[in-house]
């Protein structure tokens, strides 16, 4: 295999030339990859295969030897998923290396036929197992991307916001299932302590269903904001969503309770010995809530 | 042996807990605090654990026997400054210490407590009024 090795840094130029040309042929995007992009790639990785560290042969990709080739694969890999490329074109990438080689070996290694074959045999699966290592790269690389979207929805998702000085609410939005349940909890007491808030307003307006476990997770962090001297209010109970409550015997007498978060945020006002009026002068035009005025 | 001190106040008795709180220190303070309730004739304890990290079922249940020892002698009993993560653990364990007040830190609680010895009768959300 010294031979195909040496052909090939021989040839280096001409084999970059021909694969980006066969690149270039088969029906690539090049919106989402630059050209130079993938001259650069192409480039590199030829010249770690040209030039292995000693005794290291093309039959077996999983020695040592081809280390930096699986990390200049792994770093191609991360571009491509950061680019938008689909799996087959990232594959495609490396096995439009195959023709190249063939013709090369065809053209510089005229010699017996078992030989001829046996050169080429030895290309194809080197070549393959690169591609089928990329193709790995690439899966796991996108993993990790939505590893790392799924975190963040989790944290955008249970946002606190601060309502008045000593009033925190929490609106929760989507249903809320066990890891959610403990982001949410967390997120909230953290924030009792930051801010000092004697008051929190838990907000299930944008929860699509109660059920058992869910209605368990609330009066866990209820409790747990008890315990650390803060009052929870439950607010935004649909009536569909009382009713469940009710059906499925989940009892909240603990708990105080709001239809609305206005009128969630009224009673921690009025609590904190405050109170909203209507200024003089600046009577609304409809007539006002029953209650406000 | 380590003791926790018991710092008087007035008419109340402050405690706060600075070490980890292992089982004997917490009968000890469950001890003393009791003698010195009935020696004072205190009418509040208050009991802060901001510092505490670390807590178990049989701390989270020496606190309840606390304000329970305590309300038969006489006295409101507040604990103050939970930190998120013991609260979330106390929870898990299933114990909600119904029987015990809590307050953000140790200024509301002593507000809280003075408007219970004054006036209130320390049940249900009027002490909040500013």
């Amino acid at each position: 295999m010294i031979k195909l090795l040496k052909m090939m840094r021989d040839n280096q130029d001409r084999i970059l030339t021909d694969w980006l040309d066969g690149l270039k042929a088969s029906a690539r995007r090049r919106d989402l990859i630059g050209d130079v992009e993938v001259k650069e790639h192409a480039r590199k990785i030829l010249t770690l295969i040209s030039n292995p560290p000693p005794n290291t042969v093309l039959e077996d990709f999983s020695s040592e030897g081809w280390q930096t080739v699986r990390d200049q694969l792994m770093e191609i890999s991360i571009s491509r998923v950061a680019h938008g490329s689909s799996p087959s074109e990232t594959a495609q990438f490396l096995l439009s290396l195959k023709p190249v080689m063939f013709q090369l070996i065809r053209e510089q290694l005229t010699t017996t036929p078992d030989e001829l074959f046996r050169e080429i045999d030895v290309t194809n699966n080197f070549v393959d197992a690169m591609a089928l290592h990329i193709a790995e790269s690439y899966i796991q690389s996108r993993d990790k991307v939505i590893a790392r979207q799924q975190e963040e929805m989790l944290e955008l998702s249970t946002p606190v916001v601060m309502l008045w000085d000593g009033i925190v609410a929490l609106p929760v939005i989507g249903t809320l299932d066990s890891s959610r349940a403990q982001m949410v909890m967390e997120s909230l007491l953290q924030a009792i302590v930051q801010t000092n808030s004697r008051f929190a307003i838990i907000d299930i307006t944008g929860v699509p269903t109660v059920d058992t476990l869910v209605a368990q997770h609330l009066l866990k962090t209820i409790t747990a904001a008890r315990l650390m001297g803060a009052e929870c209010i439950l607010s935004g109970i649909r009536p569909q969503i009382a009713q469940t409550i009710v059906h499925l015997g989940i009892t909240l007498n603990d708990v105080v309770t709001r239809s609305k978060l206005s009128d969630a945020f009224r009673l921690a006002l009025e609590r904190s010995g405050r109170t909203v009026v209507q200024k003089a002068g600046n009577a609304p035009v409809v007539a006002p809530l029953a209650g406000v005025s | 042996m380590e003791r926790i001190p018991i710092l008087r106040i007035g008419s109340l008795l402050l405690v706060t807990i600075q070490v980890d709180l292992y089982d004997d220190l917490a009968l000890q303070l469950q001890d003393d605090l009791s003698t010195r309730i009935a020696e004072l004739g205190a009418t509040g304890v208050l009991i802060d654990i901001s510092a505490l990290e670390i807590v178990d079922s049989f701390i989270g249940r020496t606190l309840a026997n606390i304000a329970a020892i305590a309300r038969v002698l006489d006295a409101e009993t507040v604990v103050v400054g939970m930190q998120p993560a013991v609260a979330i653990t106390l929870v898990e364990l299933g114990m909600s210490l119904p029987g015990i007040r809590t307050a953000l830190n140790v200024d509301l609680g002593m507000e809280y407590l003075r408007q219970a010895a004054t006036g209130g009768d320390g049940v249900g959300t009027d002490h909040y009024a500013e």
